[in-house]
């Protein structure tokens, strides 16, 4: 019986531990381009910290998912989802773009 | 138009750069010219390759095979960036001499060449990727405009080049025995601003530490995003908001060029070359 205890309470101290680590990876936002447009165009991202931005290309032509503010550049073909980190931020506005299509596809990460 | 042609005329541009400057740095080294079209080509094949296979390499290793290729692909030219530095401060005082002289290319250096032709290869590989997916999109996509559009590429590639040219034709001008003293800087800052950019990427993917995130932000002064910025990155490594390990890695191979080229050029080489 106490061994079975023992056994429930590493359990539950490894399930802590798990909980912890997935806290302090890094927080994520999801931006979508479609007909040359992102969704959102605004989105807000935690300032003072590292965090990952997902892009997915759902277009039919390659995207280059770029801003200079947020120090990223990548090229995302149709159909992918590309991974890119950014921060830490000041508190403020920052402009995103997509470099093959900035007339429509651009957008703004509000970090705050 | 004038959007594509921007997109086309900037990638072309940050190639041109370091183009005109290869250009400059080889002056006076005979049968230069195949090599140096050789790295064009090299440069434009190897952009459609990476272009075809941008999907395959977006998501090796990990999500960040895009980074790792172009953080090894510079750090490749800052090798043979040094090793021309090392070959210049040998043999560049003596071939300015021979040119005075004869006013011809002399002086024959098929390795540094070799190294100089990569150089211009990754330069334009790396930007031309970009143009070429570009492109690419307006190909498949087959809108009306697209006339425009391959107008305004072509524009931006003429008007990226003749830049290029420019920049080369500027630094000819220069009086020959302090050439090769200003291409040397010209070199040792172009490595050192891929260096530091290497490091950059490497650190944003968390696969080397940053050091800093962000040690300064000088946008309001001269932004990354503008033409000019851009420029100055391309050229000396600008960066408006540099991390800690970038700063150091264009610090540390500033300082490993100058030295090389101190070092290899001292005058105990240079005397016994002349006896």
């Amino acid at each position: 019986m106490t061994h079975d205890l023992r056994r429930k309470m590493i359990a539950v101290a490894a399930f802590a531990c798990l909980a912890s680590s997935a806290a302090a990876a890094p927080p994520s936002v999801q931006l979508t381009l479609q007909d040359h447009k992102f969704t959102p165009d605004h989105v807000q991202v935690p300032a003072g910290a590292r965090f990952k931005i997902l892009v997915t290309n759902l277009d039919t032509t390659p995207d280059e998912f770029e801003s200079p503010d947020l120090r990223v550049e990548k090229i995302v073909v149709p159909g992918q989802t590309i991974t890119v980190f950014a921060g830490p931020l000041a508190p403020g506005t920052y402009a995103f773009y997509d470099d093959y299509h900035p007339e429509t596809a651009h957008g703004v990460a509000e970090a705050k | 138009m004038l959007a594509s042609f921007i997109i086309v005329f900037r990638e072309v541009l940050e190639a041109g750069l370091i183009v005109g400057i290869v250009l400059a740095a080889t002056v006076g080294i005979s049968r230069r010219a195949p090599y140096l079209w050789g790295g064009v080509f090299a440069g434009v094949a190897g952009a459609c390759l990476v272009a075809a296979c941008i999907g395959a390499l977006s998501s090796a290793f990990a999500g960040n095979g895009q980074d790792l290729f172009n953080a090894a692909i510079l750090c490749f030219a800052v090798i043979m960036l040094g090793w021309h530095s090392v070959w210049m401060a040998r043999h560049g005082r003596e071939m300015a001499r021979q040119m005075q002289d004869m006013g011809a290319s002399v002086t024959s250096g098929e390795t540094t060449l070799l190294a100089m032709a990569a150089v211009i290869a990754v330069a334009i590989l790396r930007e031309g990727s970009e143009v070429v997916l570009f492109l690419y999109g307006i190909a498949t996509a087959a809108h009306l405009t697209a006339f425009a559009i391959i107008a305004g590429s072509a524009l931006g590639v003429a008007a990226g080049a003749a830049v290029s040219w420019g920049l080369y034709r500027g630094l000819l001008a220069i009086p020959l025995r302090r050439l090769f003293g200003v291409t040397g800087w010209l070199i040792a800052l172009l490595a050192a601003g891929m260096a530091g950019q290497a490091a950059a990427l490497l650190a944003n993917d968390d696969i080397i530490p940053a050091f800093g995130y962000q040690l300064w932000d000088t946008s309001w002064l001269l932004s990354t995003g503008s033409l000019l910025g851009r420029a100055m990155q391309a050229l000396v490594g600008y960066s408006d908001r540099p991390m800690g390990v970038q700063l150091a890695a264009y610090t540390a191979t500033l300082a490993t060029l100058v030295c090389l080229s101190k070092w290899a050029g001292r005058p105990r080489i240079l005397s016994k070359q002349e006896s």
